[in-house]
C-alpha cells in the first residue's frame, strides 16, 4: 500500500472483520498509523470507530483480517499484549478503579518498587509529576470516583502517555472537558508527536480535528469510507463522507437557536433557589429557572456547576437554602422527591449513573417512568414497545432494535437512550449535564432542536455543557460558576459573545 | 478498498439464538451429569407407578431438590440486588424446630388445625427474620454478607435452644404431607416448589418487580437517580428469601418427622448460592434467571445422588463434588469457553498468515 518513500506503518490494519450477533460492526476496514502523525478517525454514532480501536488492541478478536505492528502480522488477544507492544490506549468509557488513589490508579501496573515492595512516596511523587504535565494540581492520595468525569478522563489520559508508547489511541478523549483542558491536551499530544509518536484520535468535534490532526480515516457504517489528508477536507466535505450525503443540519449549526422564552412573562418561577448551598461542593446560590426558559451553567472543570445542578434534583442534599417549586417551598431530599414535582436529571456519567448495562434498550427506556409508577403498576409491554419505537426513531438510535442490550450500543447512542429516558417523562423542569456528550455533529444539531422546541413548549432547562459555544446558541440565560461559587448571571442577549463570557469565567466579574 | 456486501448478516439466526440462550448451558451441564448416571445405571431414567405414587431415581432427585430449588428461589432474588442471603440454613433450621415444637407440645399433634398454626408460626417468625435482614441492609446499610452472617451464627444456636438441643420428633399425618406426602402421583414437595417458582416467575415478570430488581442490582447509582425505592426492594427480596427458606425447612423436617436443630440445613446456603451461580445470575448481581435457579439446583441435588449411585467413598465424596462443580462451572462461562476456542484455533494452523483474503473462509468453518 505505502509507496516506496513514505515509512513503514507503525500500525497497521487490513480488510478487518467483526461480527456481533445482529451486527456486522466492521466489514473491510483499513487504517495506517504513520510514526509522527495525529490521525483522526471520524465516523457517525456507531459507526465503529471504538470498536475497531479495541480490535486493534486486542478486546475483541477479529473475525477476519489482519493487523500489522512495524509491519508484522500481530493479533492481540489481550489489551495488555497490546500495551506490551506499545500500544497505549485510553477507552471511550473510563475503566479505572473509583475506589483507588489517582497515584495508584495512574501507576498501577508499573509502580515503582523497592525491596520488592511497592514505593509509596516515589508513586505519589511520579504520579505528581505526570499530572503537572497536563497542567494538573490534583491531590494525588485523593480517590479517584470522588473527581469529576473529565477529571477522571484526564487521569485516564495521563496513564495512558508512557514514555514507552509507540502509539497513543485516544477514543474521545476530549467529549467533557473544557476548552483549557483540551488546548493542555493538544500541547501534550504535538509533543508526543514530534518525539515520534503515532497518536489515533476520536472526537465529533470539526474543529479539534481540523486544529490537530494530519489525516483523517472516515468510517461509515461499519466500512472504511477512505482516508485522506486533512488538507483535502473541509468540514463540509468531512460532513458529507462521514454520513453519506447532504446534511442539512450543518447550516443550523451556527448561529442561535434560543428563541423568545415563552414563559418569561408569569412572574412566578417554576423554580426559585435561594442561598442554596452544600458545605465542600457548592457555595450558596440563588438561581430562578421559568417555564418556557433555558438556563445555562457556564464555567471551567471543577467549578461547581454539576455540582450545583445535583442538589436541584436532590441527588445531593443541600445544607443550607430553600427552594421553591411554584412558590411553594419544597425540600428536594431524594431523586424521588425531585421526580415527583415534574424535575429530572440527565447525569454527565451515562455509565456509572445512567445506564443498567445488563438491560435492553426498552427497559432503560421506560425505567424513570415505571420507577415513578412502583413495581406494582407496571407499564403494558404493549405501551412498553410503542414507547421504545417512538423514542428509537425520534433520536434515531441505532441500532434500531428495542431489545439489544445497552451495553452492546455505542457510547453516542447510549447517551440517546439516557436522554430518551427523561423526555418521555415529560418534565417541567429538565436538568441537562452534558447531554450531548459523545454525540455525533447530526445528532447534536437534532437534540439541540428538541431542547429548543421543549422550552417552545413551557418546559424549564437547565443546561450544562462545557461546549460553550453550545450554551451560548441554546439559552436565554446563563449563570457562571468560578470556584464553587455562582459569580454571575445574565441575560443572553446579542451582545454576550464566547470571549465576553470567558472573561467572566476567568476573572469571576460580570463585564 | 470495495467492501464486500454483508450478506452473512441474518446468517444462522435460529441456531444462533439458541446457542445464545442463557439456559442452554445450565441444561447441558445438567443433561450431561444425568447421562453420565445411566451409563452407570441402566435403569436411572425408569419411573415406575406404585400404590398410586410414582417412584425412581429422577423423582428422588426432584423431591430431595425441592427444598434446595426454594431456598435458591429466594436466593436468585437476593443476589439479583447485588446481595447475598447466608442465613437461610439457619431459618430452615428454626422453621423446622418451631413447628415440630409445637406440634410435639400440642394437645391433638395430629389434627390439620395444629399442622396450619405450626406452619403459620415457622412462616411468621421466617417474616419477621427476613425483615431483621432486610432493615440492616436496607435501613442501616450494612452490607449482606455482615448482616445476615450475624443470623447464621445467632439462627443456629436459636434453632437448638428451641429443640433444648435435643432433635424433636413429631407424628403428624396432615404435618408429614408437606415434606412426604403424594399428591395426584407426585411428591407434595415437588408440586409445591414448582407451584412457589410458577408464582414467583409470574409475579417478578408481569409486574415490574423483577426489572426494578434488576436495575437496582445492576446499577444502584442509577436506580437511585431515577428514583427507584431501593429500601422497599430490598427489604422485600429478604424476606421473601426467609419464607423460602422457613418452606424447605417445613418440608426438611416433614419428611424425616423430625426437627434437627444442629444439622437441619446445614451449608444449604452455600448449595443455593452454587445453584444460582450455576444457573447464569452473576453474583454482581443484574439479570436473573429463575429457570436457570431451578436447572442449577437440580444439578447439585443430581451430583449428590451420583454420589451415592456411583459408590463414591465417603472420604472423596467432598472432593469429588467440588471437581464436577468447577468443571461445571468453567462449562458455564463465556469467558472460559472462548478462550478454549481461541487456544484451539491458534494451535491449529493459521491461513490468514500467509493470505489477506483468506479468513473468509475461515469464517465460514467457525
Ligand atoms: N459488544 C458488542 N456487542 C454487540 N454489538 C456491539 C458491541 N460493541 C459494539 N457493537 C455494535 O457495533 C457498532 C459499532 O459500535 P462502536 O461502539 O464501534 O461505534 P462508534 O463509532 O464508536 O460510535 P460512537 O461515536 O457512538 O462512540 C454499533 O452498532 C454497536 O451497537
Ligand atoms: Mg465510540
Amino acid at each position: 500500500m505505502a509507496s516506496p518513500s513514505t515509512p513503514r506503518p507503525v500500525l497497521e490494519a487490513q480488510d478487518v472483520r467483526k461480527q456481533f450477533p445482529g451486527v456486522l460492526a466492521l466489514d473491510g476496514v483499513a487504517l495506517r498509523l504513520f510514526p509522527g502523525e495525529v490521525h483522526a478517525l471520524m465516523g457517525e454514532n456507531g459507526a465503529g470507530k471504538s470498536t475497531l480501536i479495541k480490535v486493534l488492541t486486542g478486546v475483541h478478536p477479529a473475525d477476519g483480517g489482519s493487523i500489522l505492528v512495524d509491519g508484522r502480522p500481530h493479533a492481540f488477544t489481550d489489551p495488555l499484549h497490546a500495551q506490551q507492544a506499545g500500544i497505549s490506549t485510553v477507552y471511550q468509557e473510563v475503566n479505572l478503579c473509583p475506589n483507588l488513589s489517582v497515584a495508584e490508579n495512574i501507576l498501577i501496573g508499573r509502580e515503582p518498587r523497592r525491596f520488592g515492595l511497592v514505593h509509596w512516596s516515589a508513586l505519589r511523587k511520579r504520579a505528581a509529576e505526570l499530572l503537572t504535565e497536563l497542567d494538573l494540581h490534583l491531590d494525588v492520595t485523593s480517590l479517584l470516583g470522588s473527581h469529576s468525569l473529565a477529571v477522571q478522563q484526564l487521569v485516564a489520559i495521563v496513564r495512558a502517555v508512557d514514555v514507552s508508547a509507540k502509539v497513543l489511541v485516544l477514543d474521545e478523549p476530549t467529549s467533557s472537558l473544557d476548552r483549557e483542558e483540551v488546548a493542555q491536551l493538544f500541547t501534550l499530544v504535538r509533543r508526543l508527536r514530534d518525539r515520534g509518536v503515532a497518536i489515533l484520535f476520536v472526537t465529533h468535534f470539526l474543529d479539534q480535528v481540523f486544529d490537530l490532526c494530519d489525516r483523517v480515516t472516515i468510517l461509515r457504517n461499519g466500512r472504511l469510507e477512505g482516508e485522506y489528508p486533512i488538507g483535502e477536507l473541509t468540514p463540509v466535505t468531512l460532513v458529507q463522507r462521514m454520513i453519506g450525503g447532504e446534511l442539512a443540519a450543518l447550516d443550523q449549526l451556527s448561529g442561535r437557536d434560543a428563541g423568545e422564552p415563552s414563559g418569561r412573562a408569569s412572574a412566578e418561577p417554576f423554580l426559585r433557589a435561594r442561598r442554596l448551598a452544600r458545605a465542600g461542593s457548592i457555595e450558596p446560590y440563588d438561581l430562578d429557572i421559568h417555564g418556557g426558559e433555558v438556563v445555562g451553567l457556564a464555567g471551567l472543570l471543577g467549578s461547581g456547576r454539576t455540582e450545583a445542578a445535583r442538589l436541584l434534583f436532590g441527588a445531593d442534599s443541600a445544607d443550607g437554602g430553600e427552594v421553591r417549586i411554584e412558590g411553594e417551598r419544597t425540600a428536594l431530599r431524594t431523586p424521588r422527591h425531585a421526580i415527583a414535582r415534574g424535575i429530572a436529571f440527565c447525569s454527565e456519567n451515562r455509565k456509572s449513573e445512567g445506564l443498567v448495562g445488563e438491560l435492553t434498550v426498552r427497559e432503560n427506556i421506560v425505567l424513570a417512568l415505571q420507577a415513578t409508577r412502583g413495581w406494582t403498576r407496571p407499564l403494558a409491554r404493549a405501551q412498553q414497545d410503542e414507547l421504545a419505537r417512538h423514542w428509537i426513531k425520534a433520536l434515531d438510535i441505532r441500532p434500531a432494535d428495542p431489545e439489544a442490550q445497552i451495553g452492546h450500543l455505542s457510547g453516542g447512542n447510549q447517551q440517546k437512550v439516557l436522554l430518551a429516558r427523561w423526555l418521555l417523562t415529560a418534565p417541567r423542569l429538565l436538568i441537562l449535564d452534558e447531554p450531548t456528550r459523545g454525540i455525533d455533529i447530526g445528532a447534536k444539531a437534532e437534540i439541540q432542536r428538541l431542547v429548543a422546541r421543549l422550552a417552545d413548549e413551557g418546559t424549564a432547562v437547565l443546561f450544562i455543557s462545557a461546549e460553550l459555544e453550545e450554551v451560548l446558541r441554546l439559552s436565554h440565560r446563563i449563570a457562571v460558576l468560578r470556584d464553587h461559587r455562582m459569580v454571575a448571571t445574565f441575560e443572553n442577549d446579542d451582545s454576550v459573545t464566547p470571549d465576553r463570557v470567558f472573561t467572566t469565567i476567568a476573572t469571576g466579574a460580570a463585564s | 478498498m470495495t467492501p464486500h456486501p454483508a450478506t452473512d448478516r441474518a446468517s444462522g439466526g435460529a441456531g444462533r439464538r439458541l446457542a445464545g440462550h442463557r439456559l442452554l448451558w445450565p441444561a447441558l451441564a445438567l443433561l450431561a451429569l444425568l447421562l453420565g448416571n445411566l451409563a452407570f445405571h441402566h435403569d436411572f431414567f425408569a419411573v415406575r407407578v406404585r400404590d398410586g405414587h410414582l417412584y425412581g431415581s429422577l423423582i428422588d432427585i426432584l423431591q430431595f431438590g425441592a427444598p434446595l430449588i426454594l431456598v435458591a428461589l429466594g436466593m436468585t432474588l437476593v443476589i439479583a440486588t447485588r446481595g447475598i442471603d447466608l442465613s437461610v440454613g439457619s431459618t430452615v433450621a428454626i422453621a423446622g424446630a418451631l413447628a415440630c415444637g409445637h406440634i410435639s407440645t400440642a394437645a391433638r399433634p395430629g389434627s390439620v388445625a395444629t399442622m396450619v398454626t405450626a406452619v403459620a408460626l415457622a412462616l411468621g417468625v421466617a417474616l419477621v427474620l427476613g425483615l431483621a435482614n432486610g432493615l440492616l441492609v436496607a435501613g442501616l446499610g450494612v452490607q449482606p454478607i455482615v448482616a445476615t452472617l450475624i443470623l447464621m451464627v445467632a439462627g443456629r444456636g436459636v434453632a437448638q435452644l428451641i429443640g433444648d438441643g435435643q432433635i424433636i420428633t413429631v407424628t403428624s399425618a396432615p404435618y408429614k404431607m408437606i415434606g412426604g406426602g403424594y399428591w395426584l402421583f407426585f411428591p407434595f414437595a415437588v408440586l409445591l416448589a414448582a407451584a412457589l417458582v410458577a408464582l414467583t416467575a409470574f409475579v417478578t415478570r408481569r409486574s415490574a418487580l423483577g426489572m426494578l430488581i434488576e436495575s437496582v442490582g445492576g446499577n444502584p447509582a442509577a436506580s437511585h437517580l431515577v428514583g427507584i425505592r431501593a429500601g422497599g426492594l430490598l427489604a422485600l427480596v429478604y424476606v421473601f428469601s426467609a419464607l423460602c427458606a422457613a418452606v424447605a425447612g417445613l418440608m426438611i423436617s416433614s419428611n424425616v418427622s423430625s426437627a434437627d436443630g444442629n444439622n437441619a440445613g446445614l451449608w444449604i446456603e452455600l448449595d443455593a448460592i452454587l445453584a444460582v451461580v450455576i444457573g447464569g445470575t452473576a453474583l454482581t448481581g443484574g439479570r436473573f434467571s429463575l429457570g436457570g435457579t431451578v436447572l442449577g439446583a437440580l444439578t447439585i441435588q443430581t451430583l449428590s445422588t451420583t454420589v451415592y449411585t456411583l459408590g463414591v467413598p465417603p472420604e472423596t465424596t467432598l472432593v469429588f463434588k467440588a471437581f464436577v462443580v468447577i468443571v461445571v462451572c468453567l462449562v458455564q462461562s463465556p469467558a472460559f469457553r472462548a478462550k478454549a476456542l481461541r487456544r484451539r484455533r491458534t494451535n491449529a494452523p493459521r491461513p490468514h498468515k500467509t493470505a489477506g483474503a483468506a479468513p473468509q473462509h475461515q469464517e465460514a468453518g467457525a
